[in-house]
């Protein structure tokens, strides 16, 4: 029952990214282009994704529990730092390179073009790459101490 | 260049979708609806539990261009342009960002934005900032 229903969650996503145009890198890119082929399309996905989670989730968030969990599981750090900052840097030129996100390609998966098979392989490459650096990194501050 | 049409209503529509996925998301179990996490927890599950909805969620996600191409007739555009290679290492690139930076649009754009979290306001910020700095130096200076 939990899994149907996470299942058509992720319907209504997919279907919300692919009539959007954020699974269109020509569309993404464009909107950052303001001085050349600019499309403003994605001002609107924001838009409305934005206001429509506020709403919902002050409504949410007026319930004890989630439906069928025990409690909520937000993010609480509250720590703006250099990994925050620097990754989400990273994460600019990236998406400004490729003109695909993460929530972009994996809807987009479903369309079977090939270049989101390679967008969306590259992407768990560089997810891997950098847990193996944080991973080092972690042991030797390990080591540090 | 590749020039694309102005789609205010389609646009508004699938984010407000976005945002009804979102909302039904934190309603069922709690959980903000970020693409990187959902993939970062399938290629490296803490449990077969913490797999299996992150796979649901996936399964329905890439059902959604089949859902649109029954109803409309057209599978959703995918423009592509770039070269291959500008495509993978862009995936490289926003692979690395995204996990240092803990999301991306979904996440941090969406979700922690909508709960006026601080650190998904700079992520959100500094991701987009970067973003239009990358496509104008790529379109505008190096004039690929």
């Amino acid at each position: 029952m939990k899994l149907i229903a996470i299942y058509l969650i992720g319907v209504v996503f997919g279907v919300g990214i692919s009539i959007s145009g954020m699974a269109n890198p020509a569309k993404v890119l464009n909107f950052f282009d303001i001085v050349g082929t600019w499309d403003p399309s994605l001002i609107f996905v924001m838009g409305g994704a934005l206001v429509t989670t506020f709403v919902g989730y002050k409504l949410v968030f007026g319930r004890e529990a989630p439906v069928f969990e025990d409690g909520f599981s937000v993010p609480t750090s509250r720590t703006i730092d250099t990994k925050l900052v620097g990754g989400s840097a990273v994460f600019g030129i990236g998406w400004g390179i490729a003109g695909f996100c993460p929530g972009g390609a994996l809807p987009a998966l479903g369309t079977g073009r090939w270049e989101v098979f390679a967008f969306v392989a590259a992407l768990i490459c560089g997810i891997f790459l950098a847990k193996f650096v944080q991973s080092i990194a972690a042991g030797r501050s390990a080591d540090a101490t | 260049m590749f020039e694309t049409a102005f789609t205010p209503w389609a646009s508004l529509a699938g984010g407000v979708l976005i945002g009804v996925s979102a909302t039904l998301l934190m309603l069922f179990v709690g959980r903000v609806m970020g693409a990187t996490g959902v993939l970062a927890g399938l290629v490296q599950p803490s449990s077969g539990q913490d797999f299996a909805w992150r796979a649901a969620l996936l399964a329905g996600m890439v059902t959604g261009p089949a859902i649109v191409w029954l109803v409309s007739g057209e599978m959703p555009a995918v423009n592509v342009p770039i070269s291959t290679i500008a495509l993978v290492v862009g995936g490289l690139i926003v692979g690395v960002g995204v996990t240092f930076g803990s999301g991306c649009t979904s996440g941090h754009g969406v979700c922690g934005m909508a709960r006026l979290s601080p650190r998904s306001i700079v992520a959100t910020l500094t991701f987009m900032a970067f973003t239009f700095v990358t496509v104008f130096m790529i379109r505008h200076v190096l004039g690929a």
